[in-house]
């Protein structure tokens, strides 16, 4: 019978599957960060429960943690949380790139960096974005902090069998469209709840011409798409990224791991349950004009009108984005004025990323009245880019060169927007508020932000000088 | 965990879709290091004007009908985004323990299981129903009784719905999912032998 590279997982790590009650899911990596944690450390310690296996865990704190002056941590609450981290992972033993460590940073890039995550694996964490490391061929899925618990407890989850989704994307990408562009071309399509329920797995050439970096932008926002999971078959792009990292298989177990790997690919022929193709050449570099992720469109095009959707629901939707938005139906995407560019997050704060809008702003200055910042993804991107002399490019232009972080991503260490700002950004979430109380976020790719902290508004890269 | 148990209670309409984790509980309120207390955040940034204290007159919750509702009657793809469970954690805290939509978001979904809340699903011409039932009769009661997996109103609709068998007998039972899954720890270790044998590099640094 043929099987789907989820299904492979999914019966490769099925501890047990009860007559009544649920299927119980091996989880192989446990990913940790300050925020959705310290409960479950808390709920552990009232049922005098263990952590099983430490060493399938690796943590990182990233969402509290300033980019300026990354000690001063004024929020005293803030404060108590990454102090509660470092005890907990001390007091169990558990391997964490904490403040202190030269390897911390944002939790789905520092992972990869040490390449605990291998193709075939289960892997988790309180949090959505784990999706990212569904690039490895990894079924990798956000969890909630009772999941947490759970996890650390058993090494298994109670899990449901999910419905499988092939999203096939081929040809060639035009010139300055990324796979940030592709996975919102493909949240256009979807929605924001297309995938609910499904794994999606990413397959055509488009996909496999893409770098880790790359699959791991795109896998990162499977999540926007609803879908609980995405994946990537693993070929010889994945194992050249991981021969050699810390915990990659060494030796003569690496043989053995390329071997597994590849039985673990989706047979030819296997069956999903849903298919999508996307071509490549109508993928356009892609700007959100709204406060939902499948509120996007090329930026050739116009803020859409209510009566642009038959869909009585999203004529509504789009109704209220305009006006938290405060853009008009028909404007031009290209007049859309902004006051802050981000470059950075777990979807976009790669080194390729950097490279990415280096390129664009080199030897240009940022317009009048407009901030912009860069924060590296971890100190790896940071002294990476450093090296390359990206940092200079980026300072010389009129950009902050920032420390490692969530940053503005999400809006609770201090960088922020407020209220009334409009931003660019390469992070993932356009929702109301989430870059701060009142703010308003445009997604797109480090090179569409790029320019627009050089125009001050969006401009079509592709006509870039 | 409590166990949930049949119940009549106000319903509030939030007729909005895609209500997102970061609506429910903005993040400058997930830095505490605890479960309770997030009912006071529950949709801050709705639900309070520019000063942070002043309620928001507009905000539908706001509305002296709906005070001391259980159940939350909304728009599709409920609870989509982050996976934070100070989401669940604020609305029971606030006190709601059912909502009806006519979609959840997949995390969201079974984070309610874990905190005592009972997540509906029905269909748009039921949901448009309950819908208008609350608009014509703010501060109504409905009835839900988890066991029969129904929901029943005073203006006589009847909706069946379905729940997984499982969950369904952890909500009523108020069962720790922890103690279940050690019941079965002789097949976790037994998966845990077999694995080193198997995929020997995974256990190296172990
Ligand atoms: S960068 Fe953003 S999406 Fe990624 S882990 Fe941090 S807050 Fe979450």
């Amino acid at each position: 019978m043929t099987k789907t590279m989820y299904e492979k997982i999914w019966d490769a790590n099925l501890v047990h599957e009860p007559e009544s009650g649920s299927p119980l899911l091996f989880v192989d990596r446990h990913l940790m960060h300050e925020v959705t944690s310290p409960q479950a450390f808390e709920g552990l310690r009232l049922q005098n429960r263990q952590v099983r296996n430490v060493h399938s865990i690796l943590g990182t704190i990233d969402h509290c943690v300033p980019t300026k002056d990354r000690y001063n941590i004024v929020d005293a609450i803030a404060k108590k949380q990454v102090e509660t981290m470092t005890s907990n992972c001390e007091e169990n033993e558990i391997n964490l790139y904490g403040m202190d460590s030269d390897q911390n940073g944002v939790i789905h890039i520092v992972v990869p960096e040490h390449g605990f995550v291998h193709p075939g694996m289960v892997v988790v964490c309180g949090d959505s974005h784990t999706a990212t490391h569904g690039a490895f061929g990894a079924l990798a899925f956000g969890i909630g902090t009772s999941e947490v618990e759970h996890v650390m407890a058993t090494q298994t989850l109670q899990q449901k069998k999910a419905k499988t989704m092939l999203v096939k994307v081929e040809g060639k990408l035009p010139a300055y469209s990324t796979a940030k562009d592709i996975a919102l071309a493909i949240i256009a399509v979807t929605g924001t709840a297309g995938g609910t329920g499904y794994v999606m797995e990413f397959a055509g050439d488009t996909i496999t011409d893409l770098t880790m970096e790359g699959r791991m932008t795109l896998c990162n926002m499977a999540i926007e798409a609803g879908a609980r999971a995405g994946l990537v078959a693993p070929d010889q792009v994945t194992y050249d990224y991981l021969q050699g990292r810390e915990f990659a298989p060494k030796g003569e177990y690496w043989e053995q791991a390329v071997a597994y790997w590849e039985s673990m690919k989706t047979d030819e022929g296997a069956e999903f349950d849903e298919v999508i193709t996307l071509k490549a050449e109508d993928i356009a570099p892609q700007v959100s004009w709204g406060t939902s992720p499948e509120q996007v469109i090329s930026v050739t095009g116009v803020v859409p009108s209510p009566s642009d959707f038959d869909n009585e629901v999203k004529a509504q939707a789009c109704a209220s984005a305009l006006k938290y938005m405060d853009v008009q139906a028909g404007q031009k995407i290209t007049d859309i004025n902004i006051d802050i560019v981000f470059v950075g997050s777990c979807t976009n704060g790669r080194i390729e990323d950097f490279r990415a809008t280096a390129e664009i702003i080199k030897g240009k200055k940022v317009a009048d009245g407009v901030q912009a910042i860069a924060v590296p993804g971890s100190f790896p991107v940071k002294i990476q880019a450093e090296k390359e002399g990206l940092d200079k490019i980026f300072v010389e232009a009129g950009w902050e060169w920032r420390d490692p972080g969530c940053s503005m991503c999400l809006a609770m260490n201090g960088d922020e927007l407020k209220d009334g700002q409009r931003s660019a950004s390469t992070s993932n979430r356009n929702f109301e508020g989430r870059q701060g109380k009142g703010g308003r976020t445009h997604l797109v790719s480090p090179a569409m932000a790029g320019a627009a902290s050089i125009a001050g508004h969006f401009v079509d890269i592709r006509d870039w000088k | 965990m409590q166990p949930y148990i049949k119940h009549t209670s106000i319903a509030a309409l939030m007729d909005r879709s895609n209500v997102d984790t970061d609506q429910i509980i903005p993040k400058n309120f997930m830095k505490k290091v605890e479960r309770t207390g997030f009912g006071i955040n529950l949709f801050h940034n709705w639900r309070f004007l520019a000063d942070n204290v002043t309620p928001n007159p507009d905000f539908e919750l706001n509305k002296p009908a709906f005070q001391g509702a259980k159940i939350l009657v909304a728009g599709e793809n409920f609870g989509c985004g982050s996976s934070r469970e100070h989401a669940p954690w604020a609305i029971a805290d606030y006190g709601f323990n059912t909502i009806i939509s006519t979609s959840f978001a997949d995390i969201f979904f079974s984070n309610c299981f874990k905190n005592s809340i009972l997540p509906i699903k029905v269909t748009e011409t039921e949901l448009a129903s309950l819908m208008a039932e609350i608009a014509a009769n703010e501060g109504v009661e409905f009835t839900v009784d988890l066991a029969e997996q129904k929901v029943t109103t005073p203006g006589g609709l009847v909706i069946n719905f379905d729940v997984d068998a499982f969950r369904k007998e952890s909500l009523l039972e108020g069962l720790d999912d922890i103690g279940w899954t050690l019941t079965h720890e002789d097949k976790i270790s037994e998966y845990e032998q077999a694995q080193k044998k198997r995929l020997p590099w995974l256990w190296e640094n172990a």
